[in-house]
Order: C-alpha cells, then sequence, then structure tokens
C-alpha cells in the first residue's frame, strides 16, 4: 500500500471516530444541567479561537495578511446586522481585493 | 439548507484547492476523492498532504491531522442529545460533524437545529467532495483556487458566529478567553492544539455566576 493511501485509511478511521465519541456513546440520553452549561459555554471559546486560526495564523505564526481586510469587512456587516451571507460574502470580497492590490 | 448556501462555493473551491494540493503532493486522484468522502475536515487534509508533500513519513501526517481533528470530540459531546436512533445512524451522522455544520446550527447552545445540522452538513459534504473531485482531476487547468478570498470568507464566517454569541457576560468571558489561548498557544504549539485548548476557556464562562 502506498503512502498516500495509508494516510488516507488512517486519518479517515481515526477522525470518524473522534467525530462518533459524543453522538454514539451519549446517544439521545440526557446530559446534566452542570455538564449543559459547561457546554453552552463551548462554543464561544472554540468560535473565538476558530476566529484567531482562521483569520491570523500561519502555520506557527501569527500574521496581518489581507485576512485583516476580509474581517473588518465581516466585523462592518455583523454591525449592520447583515445576514450570515452578507458577512460571508463581503469577508471573501474584502480579502480578495486587498490581496489583489497589495 | 439555505443558510449554508454562501458557504457552499466556498467549501467547493476550498475542496478544488485540496485537489490541486493533493496532486502536487503526489497523491492520486482517487485516494484525494475518498479522503474528503471519509475524513471531511478541511484542515486536517491539508495538514496531512502538507506533510506528505513536504517528505515527511505516514506516522508524521496522520498525527498532525488527527492533532487537528481532536476538537471533534468536545463538539460532538456538545450536540450528543440531539442524535438518535440506532448505532449505525448516529455513527453516520456524526461524520457531519464539523465546525461550520455545527455553528451554524448553533451548536453548544438551547437552540440547536438538529435540521440545519444535518441539512448543512450534507450540502458541504457534497461541495467539499466534488471540489475535490474537479481539483484533482483538473487541477494543472484552473489554477489555485485558494488566491479567491477563501480564506476571509471563513474567518468573517466564525467572526458572526462568535458575535451571535456574545449574549451574557458568560459568553463574553469565555470567548476572550479562547481567543487569548489561541494566541498564546499558536506560536509554541503543534496545529489543532491551540483550537482544541482553547475548549478550556469554556470554564472561564462556566464558573462566573
Amino acid at each position: 500500500m502506498s503512502a498516500a493511501w495509508a494516510t488516507v485509511i488512517a486519518v479517515g478511521g481515526g477522525t470518524a471516530v473522534l467525530k462518533a465519541v459524543g453522538p454514539v456513546v451519549v446517544g439521545g440520553r440526557p446530559l446534566p444541567p452542570r455538564l449543559l452549561g459547561l457546554l453552552s459555554m463551548l462554543a464561544p471559546a472554540l468560535l473565538a479561537a476558530l476566529v484567531i486560526d482562521e483569520g491570523f495564523a500561519s502555520g506557527r505564526s501569527l500574521v496581518l495578511d489581507a485576512r485583516v481586510a476580509g474581517l473588518a469587512a465581516g466585523a462592518s456587516a455583523v454591525m449592520l446586522r447583515a445576514p450570515i451571507w452578507a458577512v460571508v460574502v463581503a469577508g471573501a470580497a474584502a480579502t480578495a481585493l486587498a490581496r489583489l492590490l497589495f | 439548507m439555505w443558510v449554508a448556501a454562501p458557504l457552499v462555493p466556498a467549501a467547493a473551491a476550498l475542496g478544488a484547492s485540496f485537489g490541486v494540493l493533493a496532486r502536487t503532493a503526489h497523491m492520486g486522484a482517487a485516494a484525494a476523492v475518498v479522503m474528503s468522502a471519509t475524513t471531511f475536515a478541511g484542515s486536517a487534509q491539508v495538514a496531512a498532504v502538507s506533510v506528505l508533500g513536504g517528505g515527511g513519513g505516514v506516522a508524521a501526517a496522520v498525527a498532525a491531522a488527527l492533532l487537528l481533528n481532536t476538537r471533534y470530540t468536545p463538539i460532538g459531546i456538545s450536540i450528543a442529545q440531539s442524535f438518535r436512533g440506532r448505532f449505525l445512524r448516529r455513527l453516520t451522522e456524526a461524520q457531519l460533524v464539523i465546525d461550520e455544520s455545527w455553528a451554524l446550527a448553533g451548536g453548544g447552545t438551547a437552540g440547536f437545529d438538529r435540521g440545519v445540522f444535518l441539512g448543512a452538513g450534507v450540502a458541504l459534504w457534497v461541495a467539499w467532495t466534488a471540489g475535490t473531485a474537479v481539483g484533482a482531476l483538473l487541477g494543472g487547468v484552473i489554477g489555485n483556487p485558494s488566491s479567491f478570498g477563501l480564506d476571509g470568507a471563513f474567518a468573517a464566517l466564525f467572526l458572526a458566529l462568535v458575535g451571535s454569541q456574545l449574549r451574557s457576560r458568560r459568553a463574553f468571558a469565555a470567548a476572550t478567553g479562547g481567543a487569548l489561548i489561541a494566541v498564546a498557544l499558536t506560536p509554541v504549539a503543534p496545529p489543532g492544539i491551540p483550537i482544541l485548548a482553547a475548549t478550556v476557556a469554556a470554564l472561564a464562562g462556566w464558573r462566573r455566576k
């Protein structure tokens, strides 16, 4: 088996297990309220980290590049209470424009 | 699902850029498409292919990808209650867990919408897998689609979603903590670890009553 196929199989199998732990083990059973309270704080924590990762990370460096323009445009759209699709389109357009100009 | 509509072309284009990248790293078109269909996690796939293309071994490529995907375990647990039915059905639906499907559906909140999660997950899976096929087969013809500002689109998406979460001081504390952890760890930890470690910031919002 080639290195490529070995990687495809191992990553696919491993990822399937990581994704399935909660849905398969916990299933439809109710969780304790204290745990639910903790999990409800997971979304803001993870999403903020994803903004940093998608907006500023380049490998192991933090950089300011064209994505900053995308984030600024996205933030402006959020302030204007634009729907989520408009935020995404504004982010892509501003990033592409900044990359073209600079 | 219409909420995922602006992300479908973005996912297809990112899928195509993964397909192009996979071919330049000497991965066959079939392997690239199978990887997108089974792993369905962009950053991990790019990481694995980059390691292989850079001359790293299978073990290093697999470790890099799985580290990036460790966050899907806490994410899966946060919405586990809404998975019903037999083992095989829960196992299959769980494969639709990605950052975007989870976040668009209001993952981790009381308002989690299972229909949005499944609809967005399927739409993004089809776009990602089909995009990979196009990129892997036509890579040389279409050029590199990643130059269209797609990375900025996903950053803006997560910004909008975090904005919608900041309804309480607790949520604000958790978001601030998560961002600070990501900033602090990105330069020193392997890719994937900063995002996983940011889950600890949920405690900051949790304990503050």
